[in-house]
């Protein structure tokens, strides 16, 4: 369905796959430039329909206001957290050295 | 030509709440790295985050105490980014529907008071914290602080100098430790501030293009990073250069800021809502009722200690500036110590006191009675105000009160007038050419007798009266 009326170019899809640290081969990012295309396409197709008059939702269930009391909670396992890490320093996890 | 500055402060403040905003790890500082965690603040599969409602309830008291509007609806947004101090690969902040919106600082000026706007004020989870190692090219992250509730509280840029930057953050950073809700330790980084700074011609209604300034942890170092940036563009802009939009570090071993090399397209964050949290819609009788609970913020109590205590508005505005040292200052003077005294000495020995033994108001080494005995005793007349401040200096160091440390030590002032004229005839007597002198003219020379009077009399004899009586001792043929 990618004809002429690109909704998403390349590099676009190039600059999306830099952003989320995604390696992309040339044929891949063609690959997602059509499927991206394809859904965006299909975006147009709910566009259709006027929803002027209806608020926009960010959630699929209305419930609002789900909250909890500040209250502790003693931290369980940190030691299995830590141990998912691929290299720790004693209680650390170590990264390669980011300095901005 | 003249130069105008235009400065928009954004300031995060992390609040005091026990537990993290979404999760009930402890927000305790100083613990053992990676302590205080769980599979919610460390991005594990599967968790989901829960909101803090303490830290709603601060950030709508926070709004409240700065004239700001609540909002009736507002949302969560994943702001995403990769940096190793961010589990998640987002952080969860609030983008086009902040908790609170509006709302003004105001602020003392040369030109009188002035309103510093604010834009919005929003919730968001703090970062972790990144260790750099020195030796190798390694960084180790800690994450106990991953998830610490801040207030993101961005102001419009009507600031227009360094010293007006200053004032609106200790203003603000004095209301937010009033209200209780943070601790505004900027050394400890629970009070952090980025600037954004253009200048343009004097007059002008466009903008210049801007900078941001980060990694200024005082009051004093965002005064002089300001000051630097406002000079070096002003500089390029004089040498027919344009300033770059782009972000600055200020570098407090060289006095300077530089530019931050970066991937600029980190910068784009692709923001959406985070469809883990739901929607909060602040009800009217919610915020009523923190409004009725709102302590009396430093501009009210400024007013009312000029109105009520006749004291003038620069010291209530430097006794207001900790809500402790105002407490102080309340309870001398519910001991009948005289207001006016009372701030003098409070902002005067006390002060330098404290200031010097870096100690806080809360840790006085003298307590507010104690304190009001001492100057009850010199408005007595009991000591004068030289030996007042030895006094002083020893209730400080021994913890005794003023009455004691006067007894023991025989400091009571000598007030009376038969032996101050003994001692002033037996000084003037053992310096006749002295007296001569003062006598054909030469007055400078009464604060000569007035020392030796003082010295004969270990500091004791009552000022006024060796004054009085010199006077009348000498006019004598």
């Amino acid at each position: 369905m990618a004809d002429h009326k690109q909704k998403i170019t390349a590099d676009e899809v190039g600059y999306v796959a830099k952003l989320a640290r995604l390696a992309l081969s040339d044929n891949e990012a063609k690959g997602f430039t059509d499927i991206l295309n394809d859904i965006l396409a299909y975006m147009d197709k709910l566009s259709e329909i006027d929803t002027a008059d209806i608020e926009p939702m960010t959630h699929a269930i209305p419930n609002t206001n789900v909250m909890r009391d500040d209250i502790v909670v003693p931290s369980e396992d940190p030691a299995g957290i830590i141990g998912n890490a691929p290299d720790t320093k004693g209680t650390l996890l170590r990264v390669p050295k980011v300095i901005e | 030509m003249n130069y105008q500055a235009v400065i928009g402060l954004e300031v995060h403040a992390q609040m005091l709440t026990d537990s993290k905003i979404f999760c009930g790890c402890s927000t305790k500082f100083g613990a053992e790295p990676n302590s205080s965690i769980c599979p919610v603040c460390t991005a594990q599969p599967g968790v989901l985050p829960v909101l803090n409602k303490k830290v709603v309830e601060f950030g709508i008291k926070t709004a409240l105490a700065t004239h700001g509007e609540v909002c009736d609806g507002s949302w969560f947004a994943r702001k995403n980014y990769f940096y190793p101090d961010l589990p998640k690969g987002y952080q969860i902040s609030q983008y086009e529907h902040p908790l609170a919106r509006g709302g003004h600082v105001e602020i003392e000026t040369d030109g009188g008071k002035k309103k510093i706007g604010l834009t919005r004020i929003h919730m968001e989870e703090d970062a972790g914290k990144l260790l750099h190692d020195e030796h190798a090219p390694q960084s180790y992250v800690d994450l106990n602080r991953t998830g610490v509730p801040l207030l993101e509280i961005v102001s419009e840029p009507d600031i227009n100098s360094p010293q007006e930057a200053g004032a609106y953050l200790k203003k603000l950073r004095s209301i937010l430790r009033y209200l209780e809700v943070c601790d505004g330790n900027m050394e400890e980084g629970s009070f952090r501030c980025d600037a954004n700074v253009s200048v343009r011609p004097a007059g002008a209604h466009e903008l210049g293009t801007r900078t941001e300034l980060k990694n200024m942890n005082s009051f004093r170092n965002v005064e002089k990073a300001l000051e630097y940036e406002i000079k070096r563009q002003v500089q390029v802009l004089e040498d027919g250069g344009r300033v770059n939009q782009e972000t600055r570090l200020w570098n407090d071993a060289r006095d300077i800021t530089e530019s931050m090399r970066s991937k600029e397209e980190a910068h784009d964050y692709r923001y959406f809502p985070d469809p883990d949290l739901v929607a909060l819609t602040v009800d009217h009788r919610w915020i009523e009722q923190i409004r009725q609970s709102l302590p009396e913020l430093p501009d009210h109590k400024v007013e009312r200690f000029v109105c009520d205590y006749g004291i003038p508005h620069y010291d209530a505005q430097v006794l207001c500036a900790e809500k402790e040292m105002a407490d102080y200052f309340e309870a001398v003077v519910r001991e009948n110590a005289p207001p006016k005294q009372a701030s003098n000495w409070i902002m005067t020995e006390l002060m330098r006191e404290l200031k010097e033994n870096r100690r806080d108001i809360a840790d006085s080494p003298i307590n507010p009675v104690d304190f009001a005995g001492l100057i009850n005793l010199i408005e007595a007349g009991t000591i004068s105000g030289k030996i007042a401040k030895t006094v002083f200096s020893e209730m400080a160091k021994t913890g005794k009160t003023a009455q004691e440390i006067v007894r023991s030590q025989g400091l009571t002032q000598i007030s009376d007038p038969t032996r101050i004229e003994e001692v002033i005839r037996r000084v003037v007597g053992g310096f006749p050419k002295e007296a001569a002198d003062f006598r054909a003219g030469k007055e400078r020379l009464l604060g000569f007798f007035v020392g030796r009077v003082m010295k004969e009399t270990q500091g004791k004899a009552n000022p006024q009266l060796v004054n009085d009586l010199l006077q009348k001792v000498l006019s004598e043929p």
